[in-house]
């Protein structure tokens, strides 16, 4: 009886404690629309409220992660991305490409050095849908991993990347984001392509409601994990697709090279074999094609993937060192071409 | 009356648009980052004021605002110093419409000096380029590069030392370039794949050819042409070319004044040619193959005019140099022709008074070792019609 009582009482002061203490828990974590959809830069990450818990990553509500089958290069570093979504919106698929967001979406990518505890945070890119256009800001993380600020002049810090490179890693600038992510002078997203996203994480945003359109064409792009041993030529377009074609297009950052390394073009010569550099400068290298079939020591764009110089190196941008990875691929793509 | 005229000017003011601002940027700590995110945030209509000095640029610097004047304190006196540069692959980059760069120096960047991509109504004004260790290959391709725009105006501005060419229009339309000096270049000037270009009272020495006018296949814009060079001094043009293989600029001979290549339409007249000794003016077709079908290798509808011919052709960088210097009496007369015509009616025109030399080829593409090589035998015409050419008038309204 006394032990009932007791226990009764005890049951009752954790229930208040458990009342009182839900009262000065702050609200639960959520992203901010108003902040994602106006026409601010904040000057902090968090006051999008993209994540519950920032510093390891752990979305809000709403806030979706997703990986890539084969993602772009960046010196080697860790990325975590997401897409938000505001409620009762959806995605649209649109054959292959780029999923269609709606106003008010987000798409948030983390790039991070070093595993487990070791990890350390360098800067989270966000690309706002906000109702004229696309809006790319950067934020650097600060060294106690607390808080990362908007980046608007960019950065750069020295780091070793996970190949063992001694590299000054370079944050973009708001001007360049834009040099990535632009198209026809609009901003453009550039990673969800649905042939690039699992057909299965496709699946699940669709049964959820988030997501509509046909998804048959999911997927369709190599593993990258396959890299090593897998066919050459899938690898290798795909990777060019990724890593060079949202500049090496019509209407992108490189245009005027007549260099055109999408996935779906065809044109041999466009996708550069047999064509002269332009433009080059000394990122020719004493090549006269940018792809000789069967020479890839031969070929200049092997030659400028193969280089970590500036003037010389491509990308231009987000590349201090080269992915040797690539390089491979590229390489026996080129050496097995007739 | 009184009244009423402060009544009207007190409308105007209130009408007026939000006054343009001056953002000033100084050089010294931090100045990268400061000027950088002064370009970020300057509104259309502003000016970003860069202060006298040197700034130190590990990073290429970028304008994607509308209507943004960037200005120095002069070319000799704001120095954008790239020498340390880490990345990107220009110096400046401008993607945006309606910009005026003035009175600054870029120096040694590591690609490109300058580079405005899709930048309609740009004027470069009072600016320069330069690569400080002379002429080498590892210099950087362009100084001054505006492509695929419309309305380009490059004027006072100055380029030395650019492993491609000083001042390169590609793919654009609607071009001044006037009052510029380039000089040891691989090309000083090059109009690549343009129309209407107006390139007049420019100052082109020590490059390893003066002026080219390309043309050349695969690229998004083709159909190069209606191109002037006007009263132009082309001189010394004979520095060794030190372009980086695999460049078609790496074909230049040295010793070239002024070179077109392929396109549709090039008057070459009032200029004054002194000491080129490979050719005065040469005119040829695209000799590379090629595979795209919207692409015409001639040069057609050339016209050399009247222009003052000194000593050149004296020191050709050509195959069967002693041979050809013995044939014509130790120096090649002024134009060099590859003799290639697409019809009788529109190959190349020469004014009176005009002398050259053929190689009698018949076909681009053509080896060589066909030339037949002898003086050129055209008959002179005494006028022509070309369309006047050059960039819009709001563009040179900027300068006054």
């Amino acid at each position: 009886m006394k032990l009932g009582v007791a226990l009764l009482a005890a049951a009752a002061a954790l229930l208040s404690g458990t009342i009182t203490a839900r009262g000065a828990v702050p609200e639960a974590p959520r992203v901010h629309d108003s902040v994602v959809a106006g026409a601010g830069m904040p000057r902090t990450l968090s006051e999008f409220g993209f994540f519950a818990d920032a510093a390891r990553q752990v979305p809000s509500p709403g806030v979706v992660p997703y990986e890539l089958k084969v993602p772009l290069w960046s010196d080697g570093a860790d990325k975590l991305r997401f897409i938000y979504l505001p409620e009762g919106t959806q995605l649209t698929a649109d054959g292959e490409g780029l999923l269609r967001f709606p106003v008010g979406a987000a798409i948030i990518k983390t790039f991070a050095f070093g595993e487990g505890p070791q990890r350390r945070l360098i800067e989270t890119r966000v690309l706002l849908h906000r109702a004229d256009d696309w809006t790319a800001l950067p934020y650097r993380w600060n060294a106690e991993q607390t808080e990362a600020a908007l980046a608007l002049a960019g950065g750069r810090l020295d780091l070793v990347t996970p190949a063992g490179a001694a590299i000054s890693y370079a944050i973009p600038n708001k001007n360049q984001c834009k040099t990535c992510h632009s198209k026809d002078g609009q901003v453009i997203p550039i990673g969800p392509k649905a042939r690039n996203l699992s057909p299965n994480w496709l699946g699940d945003l669709r049964r959820q409601g988030r997501l509509a359109g046909d998804i048959a064409a999911a997927g369709r792009l190599p593993d990258w994990r396959t890299h090593a041993t897998g066919p050459a030529q899938p690898l290798a377009r795909a990777y060019l697709d990724v890593n060079c074609a949202h500049c090496h297009q019509p209407g992108g950052g490189a245009s005027n090279s007549g260099l055109d390394l999408r996935w779906e073009q065809t044109d041999p010569h466009a996708i550069g074999i047999m064509k002269r550099p332009v433009a080059a400068g000394r990122g020719a290298g004493g090549h006269d094609f940018s792809v000789l079939p069967g020479r890839p020591e031969a070929s200049n764009l092997l030659y400028r993937m193969d280089s970590a110089e500036p003037g010389i190196a491509m990308p231009e941008l987000g590349k201090s060192s080269i992915d040797h990875d690539g390089v491979a691929v590229v390489r026996r793509w080129i050496a097995e071409m007739k | 009356m009184m009244i009423r005229t402060a009544l009207l000017a007190a409308l105007f003011a209130s009408a007026a648009p939000i006054a343009a601002e001056t953002h000033r940027v100084e050089p010294g700590a931090g100045a990268a980052e400061r000027l950088q995110e002064a370009l970020i945030l300057a509104a259309p209509g502003d000016t970003v004021e860069l202060g006298e000095g040197r700034f130190v640029l590990t990073d290429g610097l970028s304008l994607d605002v509308d209507g943004v004047t960037v200005a120095g304190a002069g070319m000799d006196k704001t120095v954008l110093d790239f020498t340390g540069q880490q990345g990107a692959g220009e110096g400046l980059l401008v993607t945006s419409d309606n910009v005026t760069l003035r009175a600054f120096a870029v120096e040694n960047p590591k690609g490109d000096g300058i580079k405005s991509k899709g930048a309609d109504m740009i004027v470069y004004d009072g600016l320069r380029v330069e690569w400080t260790g002379g002429p080498k290959a590892t210099n950087g391709a362009y100084g001054i590069y505006p492509v695929e725009s419309t309305g380009v105006l490059v004027v006072n501005s100055e380029v030395i030392g650019a492993s491609d060419a000083g001042i390169y229009v590609g793919q654009s339309r609607d071009i001044t370039v006037r009052g510029n000096v380039v000089r040891f270049n691989v090309a000083g000037i090059e109009i690549e794949n343009s129309r209407n270009a107006l390139v007049e009272r420019n100052v082109a020495t020590r490059n390893t050819g003066g002026l080219l006018v390309f043309d050349l296949p695969g690229l998004p814009v083709m159909g190069g042409g209606n191109v002037i060079l006007r009263g132009n001094a082309v001189s010394d043009n004979d520095t060794p070319n030190f372009a980086p293989p695999g460049n078609i600029v790496a074909s230049v001979r040295r010793g070239t004044g002024v070179l077109v290549m392929a396109n549709d339409g090039v008057l070459i007249e009032n200029n004054a040619f002194e000491n080129n000794p490979t050719a005065h003016v040469m005119v040829v077709a695209y000799a590379q193959p090629f595979g795209d079908a919207r692409y015409n290798p001639h040069a057609r509808n050339v016209i050399v005019g009247t222009n003052a011919f000194g000593r050149g052709g004296d020191d050709p960088q050509l195959d069967g140099r002693e041979q050809l210097l013995a044939a014509f009496g130790g120096a090649l007369p002024p134009v060099l022709w590859d003799g290639i015509a697409e019809r009788a009616d529109n190959g190349l025109k020469i004014a009176e008074g005009v002398t050259g030399w053929s190689l009698n080829l018949a076909r681009p593409g053509q080896s060589l070792a066909e030339a037949r090589p002898g003086p050129l035998m055209l008959t002179p015409v005494a006028d022509w019609e070309f369309p006047e050419v050059g960039a819009p008038a709001a563009l040179e309204a900027r300068l006054k």
